[in-house]
């Protein structure tokens, strides 16, 4: 393993010296480093290039959850390919906690969804009910009406009509997984500069260059744009459409407490350190990730809602982060049509498809006979 | 060296009250009666009437007690009716009911 | 929502000579402090039952009160206990979140004097997070607000509140086992040059002088050149250990009082994202200001010792210039008005100002907690090493923002506020680079936790 490169972030000078590998991975977040992880997995030389402090990074402002309902409602192709990633999630956790050594806190024991509204809950449920035709028949949910949710879970109040519980669901420790993912990509012998905001790529005989505003120079068989909302800006520029927008969702947490849930809710979690997570909100507001009074005001609201003793817990900490959304909301799983070798991954569900982008992602990339059919996630889908 | 003075409790007191005269109410922590001054500090409080833990971390479970006293550390944090509170930046009130958080696990 | 021309964060020396100020040329003024009476940590009960221990406290601290009597001559009464966890500056003015007795609240204003003053700066030392072991800022205010005096006490670290404290414990009738400084005889000979021109330096040092006669007068023993600060015990401190002149000492003790001069709290600047700056005297960042105090945020000012540490009579002088700024932009008084009563503020906060360096350089923080040893617990509420944040460093980390990520560094109640600078340092160390590239932790609200019962009563669309 090389020695992390000390100086990359404080020295600006040009003409660094050139480093190559397999792969460069452009993106250092959960999305970027589960793909380096998958590749040096089966072999492959990787460097990943990452952003600083300052970076927009949902990799640290994200829920937690791994989640199958509501994922794919029009797209069965995507609740199947969730299904997949949920699926393969226990194996990655124990081969990266036995790289590590760190426990993930994995749970997969079902989640639940609230509803205060009764019609709401069945609207839903004739979705849900719909979906598992399309699937056939691989969609296990529940519903559970007040009575049978309360005896599951006793801290949920009276105003809560009922909670559709889908088996396939679960939650892990987020940063725990970041973490881990840095840990074992060095480990593996994956290289990781620090502190790096890509330039440019362009095809040279070696294969390709990429350029770093800090003078890097990274030289690789393939690139995988992996940055998150930095495609925005890079995408275009290697010949995708990366048609992706900043969601911002706003988080809160309480201070550490006892046991008071069993499962995770899409909107209410009690993480392995004791805070219960609460979130979160959909708003269009650009590169803006601050936290606003009236969200977070009603996010509480409905958080007490559901569990009434949650008014006396104190919240400690709330943060905004930015999703990377695309117009449908699917990931985008695209090679470049103008510079080959290029290929770009994006999604705003990183947690949940850390493990297919680990484990199959790297076939795709590969061309492998074995790869998963991704051409429902391709771009030609914004071209109308 | 100084004598140490015994608290009504019982317990050494490390802390020594400079105006012992003060009118006192009745509190109880985790159950166990104290009298303290009426309108006082709460962390000052209980330190004057020996209690110097707090609370137990949800971390690793150890002790902890005031350290900044002006609401900047979150160490003397503790439970008041059921709330978990700064004890520096409250007042001693009568029939306060106090619960040493119990940290990792109990709480 | 209410709605005032000002709002002032802070009943200290800055918050009020600034709401005097803007009081006296005609402003309403809003005055927000989460103590229960007006004064800060430096005035802490000047007004209530400090004010009976003039003879322990001593004349500078009874000044306080002329400041909150000249304030509620102009009409403003401070709310207190109103703990403030959400500032939003938008076009047209700025709104200030808080909760008072259980209940959140909100009011609004044109203009915002954040008055916010000083923390201990943290101690990360073996030992430190022990029940028994207390900032001297905590032994003071025990003092001030409580009478309480900390029994079998040793004072240790460095900085002129030691002094200060031991003789007030002495006046107590309790003094201190000893003082045992991290500083030593040359810090004091490379500081001499700094002292301020004319009889103000030498007052200065006049006064630790007269301090440190009192204590020898007092039998107060007092070690210099300590390093290897270490307290001692299982659940409660039981002994400070240190070494001098290559010797291991060790006190036994009930309460270990630590001190290593103060820092601004920055903690409301940072969260309103102003532009600060690393003050490499002071080892601490400060918010970018102009003259009178304005930040880069615009219509928001910094006073006091939030703006970088000059002291009480310091921070009361830049009180004023914000606070007639602010009148000024109001348009209550002409720009010649303005200068002319900024005159002779502006000339004693010069002077006051030029005392620092010299305190600077005599009294710097111990080596021992710019970079703490790898075991050392550097994040009380997260319980998080500075071994882990070098760690994380490795790992490519190369900012706060992601060791908090890493390791829940920062990420308890207390937000940061004792590690923050801690971990800025020890990324600094570890990438070669300067604690300003580094930077500092993003700071969210809630500034200080709230009960979510209180978060959602702010909510307009609550179903009844």
């Amino acid at each position: 393993m090389r020695d992390w490169p000390a100086k990359t972030a404080a020295t600006r000078e040009e003409g660094r010296t050139q480093v190559q590998a397999d792969y460069a991975i452009i993106g250092g977040g959960i999305v970027g480093l589960s793909v380096a992880w998958g590749l040096l997995r089966i072999g492959r030389t990787v460097i990943v290039l990452d952003g600083d402090d300052g970076s927009f990074r949902a990799s640290r402002g994200n829920f937690g959850l791994i989640w199958v309902q509501s994922k794919g409602l029009k797209q069965p192709a995507y609740a199947r390919w969730t299904q997949g990633s949920a699926a393969l999630w226990q194996g990655f956790a124990a081969e990266l906690s036995d790289g590590t050594g760190a426990d993930l806190s994995l749970r997969q024991d079902g989640g639940y969804d609230f509803y205060l509204d009764e019609a709401a809950l069945e609207a839903r449920v004739a979705q849900y009910a719909a979906l598992r035709e399309a699937l056939g028949g691989e969609y296990p949910f529940e519903v559970l009406g007040n009575n049978a949710l309360r005896r599951e879970e006793p801290e949920v109040g009276p105003r809560v009509a009922g909670a559709i519980l889908h088996h396939q669901d679960g939650h892990v420790n987020p940063l725990r997984l970041l973490r881990s993912l840095a840990l074992d990509v060095r480990r593996r012998g994956g290289q990781v500069l620090t502190g790096q905001s890509v330039a440019d790529v362009d095809g040279v005989a070696e294969g390709l260059r990429v350029r770093c505003a800090s003078g890097q120079v990274v030289t690789a068989g393939r690139v995988v744009l992996c940055a998150g909302l930095g495609a925005m800006d890079l995408g275009p520029r290697l010949g995708f459409l990366a048609p992706v927008r900043p969601q911002r969702g706003q988080v809160l947490v309480t201070e550490k407490l006892p046991p008071l849930m069993h499962r995770p809710s899409a909107t209410i979690r009690q993480v392995d350190e004791g805070g219960i997570q609460i979130g979160a909100s959909a708003e269009e507001v650009g590169l803006d990730d601050r936290v606003t009074i009236p969200t977070v005001a009603k996010i509480a609201a409905e958080a007490v809602a559901v569990m009434p003793r949650l008014a006396q817990a104190q919240m400690v900490r709330s943060w905004g982060a930015l999703r990377i959304m695309s117009p449908d909301g699917l990931p985008i799983y695209q090679h470049s049509p103008t510079l080959p070798g290029v290929s770009l991954v994006t999604c705003h569900s990183g947690i949940t498809l850390a493990a297919a982008h680990a484990l199959l992602l790297p076939r795709w990339l590969e061309g492998a006979d074995d790869a998963p059919d991704l051409g429902m996630f391709g771009e030609a889908r914004f071209v109308s | 060296m100084m004598r140490r003075i015994l608290g009504c409790s019982g317990r050494p007191v490390l802390f020594r009250d400079l105006s012992p005269d003060a009118p006192r109410v009745r509190v109880t922590l985790d159950g166990q009666v104290l009298h303290l001054p009426a309108g006082a500090n709460l962390a000052a409080a209980l330190l004057g009437a020996g209690i110097t833990t707090f609370r137990m971390t949800p971390v690793s479970g150890a002790s902890r007690g005031p350290f900044c006293m002006m609401g900047a550390c979150f160490d003397c944090l503790i439970g008041v009716e059921g709330v978990t509170r700064q004890a520096c930046m409250m007042q001693v009130s009568d029939g306060m009911v106090l619960t040493r958080p119990l940290g990792k696990g109990g709480a | 929502m209410r709605a005032v021309d000002l709002i002032v964060i802070g009943a200290g020396p800055a918050g009020m000579a600034a709401a005097v100020e803007a009081a006296g040329a005609g402003l309403s003024v809003a005055m927000l402090d989460e103590q229960a009476a007006p004064g800060g940590q430096i005035y802490r009960a000047v007004t209530g039952a400090g004010a009976g221990r003039g003879d322990v406290l001593g004349k500078d601290y009874l000044h306080g009160a002329s400041l909150v009597e000249a304030m509620s001559a102009l009409g403003v009464s401070p709310l207190c206990r109103a703990v403030v966890w959400n500032i939003a500056p938008d076009a047209e003015g700025i709104t200030v979140t808080y909760s008072q007795d259980g209940r959140a609240a909100q009011v609004r204003a044109a203009r915002l004097v954040l008055a916010t003053g000083a923390l201990e700066r943290p101690v990360p030392i073996p030992g430190w997070t022990l029940p028994g072991v207390m900032t001297a800022g905590a032994g003071q205010i025990l003092l001030k607000a409580s009478g309480v005096v900390a029994q079998r006490a040793v004072l240790a670290g460095s900085g002129p509140l030691l002094y200060l404290l031991a003789v007030q414990m002495v006046r107590a009738g309790q003094p201190p086992l000893a003082l045992v400084e991290t500083q030593g005889a040359g810090d004091m000979w490379r500081a001499l040059p700094h002292l301020a021109r004319g009889l103000r330096g030498w007052r200065t040092l006049a006064k630790g002088v007269a301090l440190l006669a009192q204590l020898r007068r007092a039998g107060v023993r007092r070690i210099t050149g300590a390093g290897d600060l270490v307290v001692e015990g299982d659940a409660h401190a039981a002994a400070l250990r240190f070494t001098v002149g290559g010797q291991v000492r060790r006190i036994a003790c009930d309460t270990v009082l630590l001190h290593q001069g103060v820092v601004p709290n920055t903690q409301i600047s940072r969260a309103l994202r102003m532009e600060h700056d690393w003050r490499a005297g002071q080892h601490a960042f400060t918010p970018r200001l102009d003259a009178w105090g304005e930040s880069t945020v615009p219509g928001v000012f910094v006073a006091g010792d939030g703006a970088g540490i000059a002291g009480a009579a310091a921070a009361e002088q830049a009180g004023r210039l914000a606070g007639l700024q602010v009148a000024h932009q109001l348009g209550r008084i002409d720009a010649a008005a303005r200068e002319a009563r900024a005159r002779g503020p502006a000339a004693r906060l010069a002077a006051e100002r030029a005392l620092r360096p010299f305190l600077e350089v005599a009294y710097p923080p111990a080596p021992q907690v710019l970079s703490p040893a790898d075991t050392t617990i550097i994040c009380r509420c997260e319980e998080v090493t500075a071994g882990q944040v070098r760690g994380w460093a490795k790992l490519g980390c190369m900012g706060p923002n992601q060791t908090k990520a890493f390791g829940r560094v920062g990420m308890g109640p207390c937000q940061g506020r004792f590690c923050g600078l801690s971990v800025t340092a020890l990324l600094a160390q570890a990438h070669g680079m300067t604690p300003e590239a580094v930077g500092a932790y993003r700071v969210r609200p809630p500034y200080k936790p709230v009960t979510l019962g209180e978060l959602a009563s702010l909510d307009a669309g609550e179903t009844p």
